[in-house]
């Protein structure tokens, strides 16, 4: 790692000399296509605005749809030494609010498209528009001098996920835990300058700092892939096979959505040879699919919560494995230590069962605005009482096999992963709550068929119910089953029997 | 086709799928439904929608992906 570099977008500094001409981030549509210097220009053009206009050391909000102008926009929030905090188009209104009303922020900037939604929010603040923006002359002065104030522990970036209160968490992240993550991801995944991403994960999650940093750091390329492709293999395959696409970190529904239906039978993907995935279990049936139509390409779990900036943990496939196996998620990335604690707070012995624990320069700095929770889970190491050393608690329960490596056992609380995402059941319970009619409630998941099951009782058809939460969640936290009963199954201690309820 | 639409309405109970036919442009579909609906259809129909008939024009409309069914049971 270089111990040099301070800011991430010296990434982008050095590459811009050496591949200017070369595309950096496209969607598939020449026109939009953004080469090294445009980004470069592009970006710094908006962080000389957000100077000239007083913003500094502050969230700006991102609210772009999925296009390279925004990754643009992201990295010219930090050119200006702010934070960037993307919002995503089809988020439902009121979680949107929800994260501004936390956020405050005083500035967004929008696409023509968005300016005109952001005025049906409860948001006051200054919208720039992004074609405006980038007309703006550099102000290389400027932008020098916020360089040079700049210290590798102030903020890049805010990522909301979900709280099991009802209200999303921001996690912080700063250049520091990025470019710790950056350089040792892409030193496990041998990422280099001829390497073409196809990013499927929203630009709102920490997921895709997998392609944007990567991309800056090597010279390398990322096409955006568009988000309807997902939905049909064969043209996805054949879009891959067009960009020439050789790697991808996918969520692993992405990519069982295509090996499910036999679509390597009529396409294969024909330059892809670098295969990471994370978020899930990948079931081993699909995984086989995969490995068999591409014999020769690397295959990579990746494991990490968006508390340790992305990805902490990885494991190349190296090995057949059994249908009921699970692929594991085996060990920490240079310079992070996994902890496993058991309940008693002491390390776990060989195959016993313990909370996994992030150590490292990989923690980002907690939730914005939120002490309280960040003290619950970003707590002192119990393991030293002699100086302050933080560890992340990531609620995982793992454990170690017999060959020593790390695997994902559970969750110790109610948070499940759905597509992909990461959901607190409670967030959803929280909402259905609060819509008049509602008795009780409770949400469980269907991990088999991996489906989200909302239970309820109360004087409000399911239709109905179903019309309110698509205002309230965003798409994948809907429940993906509705069924009204006239009372919810109660254990002896009177609470809601979720066991029997899942069993239903 | 009533055996179709219920499996739709399972999904999205606000969506009249009798006339909609803009289930995919619209969004009113997304990829984790296009999942289920072809594991339904499968348990339900007895038909394997293959890979290549995968596209948005037969995802439309109940109507459209009805007929997509009917096309591959005459198939087989």
């Amino acid at each position: 790692m270089n111990m040099q570099q301070r800011n991430v977008m010296e990434y982008l500094d050095k590459t811009v000399l050496q591949y200017p001409d070369k595309v950096a981030f496209s969607n598939g549509d020449i026109k939009s296509d953004l080469t090294f210097a445009e980004l470069y220009k592009s970006s710094r053009a908006i962080g000389s605005l957000l100077s000239i206009r007083g913003y500094y050391a502050e969230p700006v909000v991102v609210f772009m749809k999925k296009h390279p102008n925004a990754v643009s926009a992201f990295f010219g929030c930090v050119y200006g030494g702010c934070y960037y905090v993307p919002i995503d188009e089809e988020m439902p209104k009121f979680r949107t609010e929800l994260i501004l009303q936390t956020l405050k922020p005083r500035v967004m900037i929008c696409d023509e498209e968005t300016a005109e939604l952001s005025r049906g929010m409860d948001y006051d603040g200054e919208v720039i528009l992004y074609d405006e923006a980038i007309k703006t002359a550099i102000d290389d002065q400027r932008l020098g001098k916020i360089r040079d104030e700049q210290i590798d522990t102030d903020p890049i970036y805010i990522v909301f996920t979900s709280g099991s209160t009802g209200i999303p968490k921001g996690v912080v992240a700063c250049h520091r835990s990025v470019i710790d993550y950056i350089e040792n991801l892409s030193e496990v995944l041998e990422f280099n300058h001829e390497t073409r991403f196809a990013n499927q994960t929203p630009l709102y999650f920490d997921a895709c700092l997998k392609e944007l940093y990567p991309t800056l750091k090597f010279g390398a390329t990322t096409v955006i892939v568009p988000k309807q492709l997902f939905m049909f293999p064969v043209k996805l395959v054949e879009f891959l096979n067009e960009h020439k696409v050789n790697t991808v970190c996918w969520v692993v529904s992405a990519l069982t959505m295509i090996s499910s239906f036999k679509t390597f039978e009529k396409v294969k993907p024909e330059y892809l040879d670098n295969i990471a995935f994370g978020s899930e279990v990948f079931p081993i049936k699909q995984l086989n699919i995969w490995r068999e139509a591409l014999p020769n390409a690397g295959f990579t779990n990746l494991y990490g919560p968006t508390e340790a900036t992305g990805m902490c943990c990885y494991f190349k496939v190296d090995r057949e494995f059994d249908l009921d196996d699970t692929v594991p998620i085996g060990g920490p990335f240079r310079n992070t230590r996994i902890l496993l604690l058991n309940e008693k707070n002491e390390l776990c012995k060989d195959g016993e069962e313990g909370e996994i624990c992030v150590v490292g320069t990989s923690l980002t700095m907690g939730y914005y605005k939120n002490f309280e929770k960040t003290r619950e889970v970003f707590v002192q190491n119990p393991l030293n009482d002699l100086y302050p050393e933080l560890i992340y608690r990531t609620g995982d329960i793992g454990k170690r096999n017999s060959r020593g490596e790390l695997c994902f056992v559970s969750r110790k609380d109610y948070q499940i992963k759905h597509m992909g995402h990461r959901i607190e059941l409670g967030e959803i319970e929280v909402n259905v709550n609060n819509i008049e009619g509602i008795r009780h409630c409770c949400c469980v998941y269907d991990k088999e068929k991996d489906k989200i099951r909302l239970f309820y009782s109360g004087d409000i058809e399911t239709g109905e119910v179903i019309t309110v939460l698509k205002d309230k969640l965003p798409r994948y936290m809907i429940p993906n089953k509705v069924e009204k009963l006239d009372r919810l199954p109660l254990t002896a201690n009177g609470k809601i029997d979720r066991k029997k309820l899942a069993s239903m | 086709m009533e055996e179709l639409i219920k499996i739709l309405k399972d999904l999205h109970p606000d969506v009249d799928f009798d006339t909609c036919e803009t289930l995919i442009d619209d969004k009113i579909l997304d990829s984790f439904d296009i999942v289920s609906v072809i594991s339904e259809i499968n348990e339900e129909f007895d038909v394997v929608i293959p890979a290549e008939e995968i596209i948005p024009e037969n995802f439309n409309s109940a109507k459209a992906l009805y007929a997509l069914i009917k096309k591959i049971e005459d198939e087989d």
